[in-house]
């Protein structure tokens, strides 16, 4: 007897188990797709969720902090969704429904389908027994959109995927391929209403020479539990820039896993964290550079308020192949309020000899002499603080190039400072 | 009108004592022009008055209309109508330079219990007050100060003192990093401000401002101390004879 068959399961494991004995045979799939599902939730139902023991999962006990799984399809009451700023196509990954004004170039296919064939079960498989988002995902994901963008394509207007969901369950995923050579601008919205426990998987490729700007904004409501990922691959000379905004959730875990596979492959990622109330959201990035001369920027900045907390790991590895990598990741957290708390983790494995990698994790403070400049303009100390703690975060949303995204993500601050300050 | 009575301040971190005893009266209409060499304590005194708490005042008073403002945050003393043109504008990233004229603006309105301004009006007074300063309004969209030119920052804190209207206008070395053109752009804005209620403290190294900011008295401040005043002759004085000369006559 294994030590995994002791477990008694939590409410929240229970109430996953029983929820896939319920929904199995009604999930869309392949017997082929069946049988992967099953192999994925068999992960979870002998070993558990992962507790802080496990070290991927040291910040965020899954195990303890799940506390619920509603049950049902969450998708009934999604409230209908704005596009975050005009001039976008939105594409609905709940009904696959495909706007009329969809860039030429761009083929989206109702995940459903995919499943039906048995096109994803290769994909659905767990990269790794910790990795517990995607074992839930493959289990329960019934929602989606697979997206192609042609070799070539210049988008002239950006993509929303909107996945507005209500109370209960949802499970989304979204494979994208980029061909060689596009510039195209990806908009992801995170968002619903009513207590909810969704998980989510984005699996990207970047073609050679593409030029990709994603951007996440996640808002979910205060009962919402969230669990998503993001993996990516870029090609040759390809640019991920991955613009990540969090401001909602209760339990928000978000994970990245990155590959640098071409020369000359450039990543960037502006992540801003505005945590607020008994919220934990925690962004955890594995990054691998695997050839030589590709280059990454990482920045992240950190609210905290209330009781809130949050985490960042950051791991970036770079085999031994891979020289002239640069490196760069910066953490840095203003803490608004002495309950809350951020536990930050850079990890650097260089196994190459010729790098430029750095890393630093810092509390922030606000800067007196910019809050005497402001205040000798008139502007009481409370207003003041509050614009520069605004500034703190503003600062590396604003240089996106996406100017009607960039001020619509500066004005989502806004709002949740005003809920929030 | 200012009163500065026998002022003394330190550096609040180790405690150096900077201004020994400063005395000073700047009537309403008045420009006077603090010179002096360097570590005379120029900037210091443009700080204490505008109240940052890097220094502590350990002596003597500042009255601003005849209250002592010491006890004055720095918005307050704004709000009362104070306003300092610094010799290093702060870059903010971050922080939209029309959302602060704006935040700026009706918290010294709304402070002094009148109406806070619409956006139509607020932005007709800053494009009036841009194109009188020859600044591009589309520097304004940039967040405050960031990627200015040194001379962009000096017209940009001239830009803030006209549309603030302040009653009391110290200028710390606005001539430093400036080319001649710039120079007049900048004085010409000062003289437009010039008025009966309105009183100017103009501190430079060089007697070149004053040539455009024609000042009505000089005041040479030396070891923290005003050691010597007069008129607009005594800063010609200086420029010709340097300030050992009058260093040796005070000591």
């Amino acid at each position: 007897m294994t030590a995994h068959t002791l477990i008694k399961n939590t409410q929240a494991e229970s109430a996953l188990i029983d929820a896939f004995a319920k929904s199995i045979d009604t999930l869309p799939g392949a017997a082929t797709t069946t049988t992967a599902r099953k192999t994925a939730i068999g992960g979870i139902s002998t070993r558990g969720l992962p507790t802080r023991r496990v070290e991927e999962w040291h910040y965020t006990d899954l195990r303890n902090r799940l506390k619920t799984v509603p049950e049902g399809d969450a998708r009934a009451s999604g409230d209908a969704l704005n596009a975050l700023a005009e001039g976008i196509a939105r594409i609905d990954l709940f009904d696959g429904n495909v706007p009329s004004d969809l860039p030429t170039g761009v083929q989206v296919t109702h995940l459903r389908d995919l499943l039906e064939r048995g096109e994803l079960d290769r994909s659905l498989a767990p990269a790794d027994p910790e990795d517990v988002i995607g074992a839930l995902n493959a289990a329960f994901v019934s929602h989606g959109a697979a997206l192609t963008i042609d070799a070539g394509a210049k988008l002239d207007k950006p993509l929303e995927l909107s996945a507005s969901h209500g109370p209960g369950q949802a499970h989304l995923r979204v494979p994208v391929s980029v061909g060689a050579d596009v510039e195209a601008t990806i908009v992801e919205r995170q968002t619903g209403e009513g207590a909810a426990f969704v998980t989510g998987v984005v699996d990207l490729t970047v073609g050679d020479d593409a030029n990709v700007l994603w951007v996440l904004v996640q808002e979910q409501a205060v009962d919402t539990d969230q669990l998503t990922q993001m993996k990516f691959r870029l090609g040759k000379n390809a640019r991920l820039t991955l613009a990540i905004l969090n401001a909602g959730g209760r339990l928000v875990r978000h994970e990245i896993r990155g590959v640098l596979e071409g020369e000359g492959g450039d990543f960037q990622m502006r992540c801003v964290n505005l945590l607020g109330g008994e919220s934990h959201v925690d962004v955890t990035m594995v990054l691998d550079h695997i050839v030589p001369n590709t280059t990454g920027t990482e920045i992240v900045r950190n609210i905290a308020t209330g009781k809130a907390s949050g985490v960042f790991q950051g791991q970036i590895r770079v085999a031994k192949e891979a020289q002239k990598t640069d490196a760069r990741m910066a953490c840095n957290t203003l803490l608004v309020s002495d309950e809350a708390d951020f536990s930050a983790k850079p990890e650097l494995e260089i196994f190459a000899d010729d790098v430029a990698c750095g890393h630093g994790a810092t509390v922030a403070e606000i800067d007196e002499a910019h809050l005497f400049y402001l205040m000798s303009r008139g502007i009481p100390e409370n207003r003041a603080r509050a614009l520069l703690v605004k500034a703190f975060v503003a600062e590396i949303l604003e240089e996106l190039d996406h100017e009607a995204i960039s001020e619509a993500l500066v004005s989502k601050v806004d709002d949740w400072f005003s809920k929030n300050g | 009108m200012l009163e500065i009575k026998n002022l003394h301040a330190r550096i609040a971190e180790d405690g150096t004592e900077i201004l020994r005893g400063v005395d000073l009266t700047v009537k309403p209409g008045e420009v006077a022009a603090i010179m002096g060499p360097n570590g005379s304590g120029k900037s210091t005194l443009s700080y204490v008055i505008a109240g940052r708490d890097d220094y502590e005042v350990t002596e003597g008073d500042i009255l601003w209309n005849g209250e002592s403002i010491l006890e004055m945050d720095p918005a307050e003393r704004a709000a009362a109508g104070v306003f300092l043109a610094f010799q290093y504008p702060m870059e903010i990233p971050g922080v939209p330079t029309m959302e602060f004229l704006k935040t700026a603006l009706n918290a010294q309105r709304t402070s002094r219990g009148e109406e806070a301004l619409k956006i139509p009006e607020m932005l007709k007074r800053v494009k009036a007050a841009s194109s009188e300063l020859e600044m591009d309004i589309s520097m304004l969209k940039r967040p405050l100060n960031v990627g200015f030119s040194g001379g962009e920052k000096k017209r940009a804190e001239i830009l803030q003192m006209k549309l603030l209207e302040p009653k009391l206008c110290v200028l710390d070395e606005t001539d430093s990093g400036l080319d001649i053109d710039a120079l007049k752009v900048v004085a010409d804005g000062v003289n437009h401000l010039r008025s009966e209620d309105r009183a100017f403290l103009v501190i430079t190294h060089y007697q070149r401002l004053l040539n455009h900011i024609v000042p009505d008295s000089v005041h040479v401040l030396y070891k923290g101390r005003v050691i010597r005043s007069g008129g607009k002759e005594l800063a010609l004085q200086l420029e010709d004879q340097g300030y050992a000369e009058i260093i040796g006559e005070a000591a």
